[in-house]
């Protein structure tokens, strides 16, 4: 596979004329943090960043997706019938991705295409998605990637890698689409000095996480004594039960779905939802199973490292981001909670 | 205010040992910087991860509704205010409560300080007497607390407790020379069409998380109206018109009632001042009816009184 080096000018010049083949999406700085924005028009990229503050799991899983349209027009002959809404499925390229939020991609699509089910919505999109990540030189103390099956330099789920070298980039192809999206940058070939320099880059960063997040208890628990563990009151005290760890996080995948109509016009919507809503599992009838606060604050530690964990064998649902651990407005901390799961006795 | 945790401790070890109190709430120290979590204690050998600096901004009010135990409970100004609304609005009797008071310097804006170390990743806080020292990988600078105060902290008016069963410290000079209301005059100045986009602008970023309606003492409803459906009163996706029919309808639930805590542009992920909102009400009340919220747990607010005296012409 290619590997090829470039300086850091010709990588902003090099995303002027990749505009043409892709859509083109990187880390933005909007005011206080970066957001993966559309590159159109005179937005820049800003690749000296941790992490944006939403994943860029919005570009493959818009918040608010529109999946079909209706007339209700009885005059129409085409009157209640469900149409395609249509979507943007043409090449894009999400440039600046850090290795977490990809390994969060490979968690999602687990669910969202497998044997069984496939989504079509976000099959198409993330289908029609080239993953340029950019390794992490420096995660940040909440980062905990490498104690989840994932690394600031990981390369499952990349289709190119970039290592930042100070003045230069060097990329890293690591799939056939990665190999005609470095097709179209100019650069040199990466001599062995180079590659020894990227080697060690990766090696220091993986160094700098320290922290511990052990999750190999998980699977050996019993899902119901887990249920049952006596600490969920005491982790869920503090919990206002909003949507900011679900919405933040780049493996929760839940979606409600709304009919809008206004005059004879129909949508039909998929938005997030989140697990931390009393409204997500009230039931018609008015029986809702999770009423309480705690339950629906286990049923997210609960989902991620224990119902995952077991139903899909591939670890937790989890990439170890630490955007829940930074933004959560309470304080309440994926990897104190997931050390409690992963000893309760 | 560092001073206040070994008090809180052993006040909370007291109340409990002597079994004034089922359970104590405060805060503890939490697991990044600039962050504590709000604690429950139910047993006096747990009082000792109580703690208090100037990173207490959630409103620990939020935690006393519909409760029935015996509760001791540390207040500031605005807490002290919420619980004296809650009073008023039965989601909680005063004599369940035995309010701790600490009289309030005021709590630091953590993204203030996150723009002043441009950005880069703070490690840890150490708060020394007036000033604060931030520390991350390569750097240390110290900054004084005063201008990184939290914007509604920098005008607070009642920064002691208004009721509590127990001061820890000697009150605090209260500000007189402040307008809080500065910002909310400039935007009264513009006309319609700029505010509608000023109000668009502002809300931009939202993703319809509710951490702002959460983390609000006054939003108890069983039922949200954005949580409504049968029938939906609010579209529940982005659409810009719905997200600010939530702003807007929860900042109008909040007149007269709101005590500027700060709370809910604290815990915003998306860093929206949405209490461009509720302080345009605050001002209304208080232009109109001489009245802020929270300051006599006997005194109804005035949107929830019918009073045949009353001045104005309209409703008699």
């Amino acid at each position: 596979m290619t590997e090829k080096i470039f300086t850091k000018e010709e990588w902003s010049g090099a995303l002027e004329t990749l505009k043409e083949p892709y859509r083109l999406f990187g880390p933005v700085k909007d005011g206080d943090f970066h957001t993966f924005m559309p590159l159109d028009g005179d937005k820049k990229p800003d690749f000296d960043y941790e992490n944006s503050r939403l994943s860029p799991k919005t570009i493959i899983y818009p918040e608010s997706e529109r999946m079909f349209e209706y007339s209700l027009d009885e005059t129409d002959d085409d009157a209640h019938i469900l149409k395609e809404s249509p979507k943007d499925y043409s090449p894009c390229a999400i440039v600046g991705i850090r290795p977490c939020d990809v390994h969060a991609f490979q968690i999602v699509k687990r669910n969202f295409d497998n044997p069984e089910y496939q989504d079509p919505w976000w099959t198409e999109h993330f289908e029609s998605a080239i993953l340029v990540g950019l390794g992490c030189n420096n995660p940040c103390a909440s980062c905990f990637c490498t104690q989840v099956g994932g690394g600031p330099f990981h390369e499952t789920g990349l289709d190119v890698l970039l290592f930042d070298l100070g003045d230069n980039f060097l990329a890293k192809a690591l799939t056939e689409k990665g190999e005609a999206f470095l097709e179209k940058i100019q650069g040199e070939s990466a001599d062995d000095a180079v590659l020894k320099a990227a080697e060690d880059l990766k090696q220091s960063s993986e160094k700098k996480i320290t922290a511990k997040v052990p999750t190999d208890q998980l699977k050996d628990k019993v899902t119901i004594e887990l249920f049952d563990a006596p600490f969920w009151e005491e982790v869920a005290f503090a919990c206002l039960n909003c949507g900011t760890c679900t919405y933040l996080c780049p493996t929760c995948w839940c979606f409600d779905i709304q009919d809008e109509v206004s005059g004879k016009q129909g949508d039909r919507i998929r938005n997030w939802d989140s697990c931390m809503f009393p409204l997500f599992s009230l039931h018609g009838s008015g029986h809702n199973p999770r009423a309480e606060k705690f339950q629906r604050v286990r049923q997210r530690f609960m989902h991620k490292l224990k119902y995952y964990v077991d139903k899909y064998e591939n670890g937790v649902q989890c990439s170890g981001c630490g955007r829940c651990v930074r933004y959560c407005p309470v304080n309440i901390d994926i990897r104190e909670v997931c050390k409690l799961m992963n000893d309760f006795a | 205010m560092l001073k206040y945790t070994e008090k809180i401790v052993e006040t909370a070890k007291r109340l409990l040992a002597e079994e004034k109190v089922d359970v104590f709430i405060g805060y503890q120290k939490g697991t990044v910087p600039m962050m504590n979590e709000p604690l429950l204690v139910n047993h006096p050998d747990k009082a000792d991860t109580l703690y208090w600096d100037n990173f207490c901004g959630l409103n620990l009010c939020n935690y006393l509704t519909k409760r029935t135990d015996k509760i001791g409970i540390i207040a500031n100004g605005c807490n002290s205010r919420n619980m004296a609304t809650h009073i008023i609005e039965n989601q909680i009797k005063r004599d369940q409560l035995y309010i701790v008071g600490i009289p309030c310097e005021g709590m630091i804006d953590h993204r203030a300080v996150v723009r002043a170390v441009k950005n880069r990743e703070i490690l840890n806080i150490v708060q020394e007497g007036s000033t604060f020292v931030v520390k991350g990988k390569d750097f240390e600078e110290t900054f004084e607390k005063q201008k990184f105060l939290q914007s509604n902290c920098a005008v607070c008016r009642h920064r002691n407790p208004v009721l509590y069963d127990e001061m820890l410290g000697d009150p605090l000079e209260e500000q007189t020379d402040v307008n809080p209301y500065g910002d909310i005059e400039k935007i009264e100045e513009m006309d319609s069409e700029k505010k509608q986009g000023f109000f668009q602008r502002l809300i931009s970023r939202c993703i319809r998380c509710y951490a702002c309606r959460n983390s609000c003492p006054l939003c108890y409803c069983p039922t949200c109206f954005v949580d409504e459906s049968e029938p939906q009163w609010v579209g529940k996706s982005i659409d810009p018109t719905d997200t600010l029919t939530f702003h807007f309808l929860r900042a109008y639930h909040c007149a007269g009632r709101c005590t500027d805590c700060g709370a809910c542009e604290r815990v915003c992920p998306m860093g929206i001042s949405m209490r461009q909102f509720t302080k345009k009400l605050n001002k209304d009340t208080e232009e109109l009816f001489s009245w802020e919220a929270g300051l006599d747990p006997e005194k109804r607010p005035p949107l929830d009184v019918y009073r045949p005296d009353d001045y104005n012409d309209f409703i008699k």
